[in-house]
């Protein structure tokens, strides 16, 4: 039973579109979601009336801006279940908070033969940083493996040992959709005294996600995949972990004190924080976190995987569709990923936009994945609130169009 | 459904020059990064730098393998030098299609496979 969130669909501007004279089926949020009028709203809204730099501007704009910025902090601290404020950092996205932790933490803690343990699972985000740190360091990854579509959870003891630093994974896959148990990876940490990193990049969008209850040292996500603007993202971390880090990046609002020689660090969470932050950025996440909880994350949750779990079912009704992932129904998020025997992803995408529809095809920035299940790429639609029904009809009507499509190309 | 174009499907159909060559001279392969797609060129030479025969093999789709099979028919028989002047606009305008901006990609990376490979046995390195 698909959650009934129709009424939903005007608040997205971009939604009334057309492509290619059809109206739009935007089924690639697990890239990047779309907007509602009232983020747009809070945003325009920001710089019409509040804009000013923030925390050194003793004037009346500054001190609106300072207070919309922090807010803005408070907020996705409530929204997340972070324990303090101060661990509420805000970052450009997922990857620069996960590259906040890699140097700040990584840089300074980890040592020669120190393992860190990922998943085959992984966005490259949560791969390529951890690569960079353990050539710096002489350091070894070590990779739970994917098992015919599944993560090989049995294989998390084997992995995790008395030389694990930091074990780092995805909650929610941007590949396959499905969603990681976090509780057997939090355990292993705890065991040999190593830090726990979850990616919720797509988690924190499409499921209730709290960081105590999730129990891991550093959260990361990114606002653009949550309804909330580009360019901004926010690392979730213990601050007496923090306390203890070097700065990632230097520069204004970091600093306390600065001499020619030396500098000692502004607190946190503004020690992590160099530069002039996204005002309008954070403003805009908070109006999106609003929106998301209006709705509410269950609700969210459920009207995604129905969705998904509608789709898959249609796709495998029709001959020559690979579906990709967990077969397991309660491990299965808001995604689905598929091939067509024979074409390839791409070819299909290109067909689908020429219907209107918009999914996403390739390795989806996790080849070690794409090696892992033999293919090169696959396509895969993604769903989030604003989806329905029609669009689910669509969608699988063009598919099936594309498989005569592309079959009468073969022939003839 | 998608307008792929007579000489696209032509080619993509009945793909010329797939497969490999026993000892060419020349041998590159490389990837798009934003797909994945896999594009390997060997071109055998004969007197003069001229290219006896050139072939590929593409894990891509339907613009990557016809580029691929349309670029090897028509360097057969050329020189070096005259592949070096094929620029990107002339051989994606011999393709006639329509490509779409994400899809340029798509038909010029055998092309830049080809060059980096020429570049490379220039540089006297062995395929």
């Amino acid at each position: 039973m698909i959650p009934d969130l129709a009424h939903l669909r005007k608040d997205f501007p971009l939604l009334q579109r057309r492509v290619h004279g059809k109206p739009i089926v935007y089924l690639d949020s697990a890239a990047t979601s779309q907007k509602p009028a009232a983020v747009l709203d809070a945003i325009r809204r920001f710089y019409e009336e509040s804009n000013a730099n923030v925390h050194r501007s003793v004037h009346t704009l500054g001190e609106e801006a300072t207070a919309l910025y922090e807010g803005a902090r408070d907020r996705v601290a409530r929204f997340i279940g972070a324990p303090r404020r101060e661990g509420v950092i805000f970052t450009r996205g997922t990857t620069e908070a996960i590259n906040l932790v890699a140097a700040g933490w990584g840089r300074s803690a980890l040592k020669e033969g120190d393992e860190i343990v990922l998943t085959e699972l992984e966005h490259h985000s949560n791969l390529i940083p951890w690569q960079l740190l353990a050539k710096e360091k002489g350091a070894r990854l070590v990779f739970v493996p994917v098992r015919e579509g599944e993560l090989d959870l049995e294989a998390i003891p084997r992995c995790v040992t008395e030389k694990t630093r930091l074990i780092a994974v995805t909650a929610l896959s941007n590949a396959l959709g499905t969603i990681v148990p976090l509780a057997p990876f939090r355990a292993a940490a705890r065991s040999v005294g190593a830090l726990f990193l979850v990616d919720a990049a797509q988690a924190v969008p499409h499921l209730p996600v709290d960081f105590n209850q999730i129990g891991c040292d550093f959260l990361a996500f990114s606002g653009h995949k949550m309804l909330g603007p580009g360019g901004i993202g926010v690392l979730v971390a213990r601050p007496e972990l923090l306390e203890t880090m070097p700065p990632f990046m230097g520069g204004g609002e970091m600093v306390r004190e600065v001499w020619p020689e030396e500098a000692t660090w502004n607190r946190l969470p503004w020690k992590f924080e160099a530069g002039t932050p996204p005002v309008g950025d954070a403003v805009g996440l908070a109006a999106a976190i609003d929106y998301l909880d209006m709705i509410g994350m269950e609700t969210i949750r459920s009207h995604g995987t129905a969705l998904a779990d509608e789709a898959r079912a249609a796709l495998a009704a029709i001959d020559g569709i690979n579906l990709y992932g967990s077969k397991e129904n309660e491990n299965r998020g808001p995604l689905v990923s598929f091939n067509l025997e024979g074409v390839h992803p791409h070819d299909l995408a290109a067909a689908l936009d020429q219907e209107g529809i918009a999914v996403r095809a390739g390795h989806h920035c996790a080849q070690l994945l794409m090696r892992r299940l033999g293919v090169a790429g696959t396509a895969r639609a993604s769903f989030y609130l604003y989806n329905n029904g029609d669009d689910l009809k669509a969608f699988v009507e063009a598919v099936r169009k594309g498989v005569d499509f592309f079959r009468s190309l073969r022939l003839s | 459904m998608i307008g792929y174009g007579e000489r696209v499907l032509d080619h993509y159909r009945h793909p010329r020059n797939e497969g490999s060559l026993p000892s060419p001279q020349i041998r590159h392969e490389d990837l798009n990064p934003l797909c994945g797609d896999r594009v390997r060129i060997e071109v055998e030479l004969g007197a003069g730098e001229r290219v006896a025969a050139a072939k590929f093999r593409a894990d891509g789709c339907i613009l990557c393998r016809a580029a691929c099979s349309i670029l090897t028919e028509r360097i057969t028989g050329s020189t070096l030098s005259a592949i070096g002047e094929l620029q990107a606009a002339g051989f994606m305008e011999s393709l006639e299609v329509d490509l779409r901006p994400a899809r340029v990609q798509c038909v010029l990376l055998p092309l830049e496979v080809l060059q980096a490979g020429i570049a490379a046995y220039r540089r006297g390195m062995p395929p």
